[in-house]
């Protein structure tokens, strides 16, 4: 996974509360059996028209959004359904960081597996930063994780608060299952107590 | 010997899976049942192969085909070249690891959360994950079950354990008596509108109170089910002997003579007296009518004899503008009674009222009528054996008889990836789960109702009570 330490970017405003999974990445483009790819189909439904036809008035479709690489939005960032895909297609429209009050638990998992830092600011401040985002175009931000702060060129904006635990993963860019590897043997200890007789074996019935 | 604090039933099963606890890390969890299908886990084997690990226990690991297959004609090849590779790549990964499949030709194919609990293999107590959002809906046996995301699919077929942090635990006590007439799925849509959509991020919803202790297993999945609605990653419901008896004689459920030993140790899987959550939430159902959303998320919902609110009434901008968008998206002006308002199509069917329970209900309601001239109306059980068992009980003839379109089993137009869509501007009556923008096709509009609501509706042509039939 691509470690996340510090990102600069332009910032792309989406005003709106519990986006979905579905809006971000609509079900009909879930049947590739690949990680890459799904950037093109990002909020699709919301970028091209009814027939395919580019949406002009929809944000990333619009200079100097089309190269924003810090998504902006309303809180329960994500709800819905436990795609990666989601992760996956903002990662591959070239996003880095998104910006929100506050996300879905499935979602923020799966941004962290990615490489993809979901922030949480607090909601006065995200509103502040919409406003500015669509006023004072193109806003460039720098997140900057080993600090836990949002700045504009050298001028604080916010500071937040993330698990220390998700921000080694993102700084180190972890191999998450290498982690839980480490405890094997935890792990057969665990089978050999659970099926004393036949720890190899599940329950016969399964 | 010092007695044990008073714990909740999340705490139990919890501690109970624990492998392994590092100060500030997150806790390492053993899974019981890792249920795959074929949308979010070809990714997760090709990570596998990639890395060069194997399945740790492909015996804990079990697979089926339900979102993208076809409902029609099984004998046909699928038409849609990229989702029969994908099903192709569930078949040769299941192959190749000694993953149990139940294919699309298997008696017991089905949505994975239909099956999961039909054929036996959830159980109270386990720790059960799926990449599918839904798998919430096993939390009606007293397990603890979520969705995850394809990476953590990968971690939990490489390790069969998943990192977590402790979620926090929240009771959502129901009091009073359930008005006649009233089904699982208006409580849940009920609850959801009071905590909505993300009332419950964070947590794991109990769900306590007399008339939970009074519902059938079928019901009981059905509110577990839209926990995630709520914003939570997984509900639960305190096994008694209804979980018991529906648990018996079932294909991979314990064997008759363990049964007892496990019932001994089920009946431990409650909330201990005394014991603290982090938040309860007590609702009164006394006086609730059937539910019926009219927006584009699961908390957009009012009783049937309600009407569309007006978005200039929210005080919270962000709450105002989300209402103004939906009824927006679905053609709708604030003020419009519900049952006035007409529809294109019914569906029934989905991992939240796909079971024989809830085509029982619809049959019962729609026996001997028809379904009305401007209508579309389908039915699509939770699996092939819940096919199976509403044909020898004859429901597939009054289904036909009534002018509903009978399919084979599968996803299909709660979540529309496969043909069974919804086109631009159409109106639907669904017993799924999901009112998105779009989630049953592109410019689609969903209002999410129970099964009777359904039935009743589908027979008048607009939202119906199903009780004034």
């Amino acid at each position: 996974m691509e470690p996340f330490r510090l990102h600069t970017g332009v910032v792309a405003p989406l005003d709106q509360a519990d986006i979905d999974t579905d809006q971000i990445i609509p079900k009909q483009f879930l049947k590739s059996v690949s990680r890459e790819g799904y950037g093109d189909f990002l909020f699709h439904d919301w970028r091209t028209e009814e027939g395919g036809a580019i949406n002009p008035a929809f944000i990333l479709n619009r200079e100097p959004y089309k190269g924003a690489s810090i998504l902006l939005t309303g809180r329960n960032f994500g709800c819905g359904s436990s795609r990666e895909h989601a992760a996956w297609a903002l990662r591959d429209f070239g996003f880095r960081a998104v910006l929100a009050p506050s996300f879905a638990d499935i979602f923020r998992e799966n941004a962290d597996q990615n490489g993809l830092a979901a922030i949480s600011l607090e909601e006065s401040i995200v509103r502040e930063l919409l406003a500015r985002a669509h006023r004072e175009a193109p806003l460039r931000l720098t997140v900057d994780l080993e600090q836990c702060t949002v700045a504009e060129s050298d001028t604080l904006v916010a500071s937040f608060e993330i698990d220390a635990f998700r921000k080694m993963c993102l700084l180190e860019g972890l191999d998450r299952i290498g982690l839980t590897l480490r405890q094997a043997e935890a792990i057969s200890l665990f089978e050999k107590q659970r099926w004393p007789n036949r720890p190899e074996a599940a329950p016969e019935s399964l | 010997m010092i007695a044990s604090p008073p714990s909740t039933l999340l705490d139990k099963i919890w501690n109970n899976h624990l492998v392994h606890s590092d100060p500030g890390a997150p806790d390492l969890l053993y899974v019981d049942l890792h249920l795959l299908h074929e949308v979010t886990s070809a990714q997760a084997f090709e990570g596998l192969k990639v890395a060069g690990r194997t399945v740790r226990r492909p015996d804990l690991c079990v697979a089926t085909v339900d979102h993208n297959i076809p409902t029609t004609d099984r004998s046909l090849p699928v038409l849609d070249s990229i989702a029969r590779v994908q099903m192709e790549v569930l078949r040769e990964n299941a192959q190749s690891h000694g993953i149990r499949l139940f294919d699309v030709d298997d008696e017991r194919q089905g949505i994975v959360h239909v099956i999961g609990p039909e054929l036996g293999l959830t159980r109270p107590g386990m720790v059960i994950v799926c990449g599918d959002s839904h798998t919430s809906t096993h939390g009606a046996f007293g397990a603890l079950s979520f969705g995850i995301g394809t990476s953590e699919v990968e971690h939990v077929l490489a390790t069969q354990c998943i990192p977590q942090r402790r979620p926090k635990a929240m009771e959502i006590r129901l009091e009073g008596d359930r008005p006649v007439g009233i089904s699982a799925k208006d409580l849940i849509l009920a609850i959801i509108g009071e905590v909505g959509v993300a009332g419950a991020a964070g947590h794991v919803i109990e769900y306590t109170g007399p008339v939970v202790g009074s519902l059938s297993m079928e019901e009981r999945m059905t509110i577990c089910n839209m926990s995630i609605e709520a914003g939570a990653r997984a509900g639960m419901i305190s096994p008694d002997t209804t979980t018991f008896e529906y648990l018996r004689d079932r294909e991979f459920g314990p064997k008759s003579n363990d049964f007892d030993d496990l019932k001994t140790e089920w009946e431990t899987l409650e909330t201990d007296d005394g014991a603290t959550f982090d938040r309860s939430v007590v609702m009164d159902i006394g006086d609730l009518e059937p539910q019926v959303t009219w927006g584009t998320n699961p908390g957009m919902v009012t009783g049937i004899s309600g009407g569309i609110p007006n978005p200039d009434e929210i005080e919270d901008e962000e709450v105002r503008d989300s209402a103004e968008r939906a009824l927006k998206y679905m053609g709708l002006e604030p003020g419009t009674p519900m049952e006035s308002i007409n529809i294109d199509r019914v569906f029934v069917g989905s991992c939240t009222n796909g079971r024989l329970e809830d085509l029982r209900e619809v049959a019962r309601i729609v026996n001997g009528k028809r379904v009305h001239s401007s209508v579309h109306a389908m039915v699509v059980p939770g699996s092939t054996a819940v096919r199976r068992q509403a044909e020898l009980e004859g429901l597939d003839r009054v289904f036909k008889d009534a002018g509903f379109e009978w399919r084979e089993a599968g996803c299909s137009m709660c979540i529309g990836m496969n043909p069974d869509t919804l086109s631009a501007g159409e109106r639907c009556a669904s017993t799924t789960n999901r009112n998105f923008e779009g989630r049953q096709g592109r410019g689609g509009r969903t209002h999410l109702v129970s099964p009777a609501t359904a039935a009743a509706t589908a027979l008048a042509g607009r939202f119906t009570d199903p009780r004034s039939g």
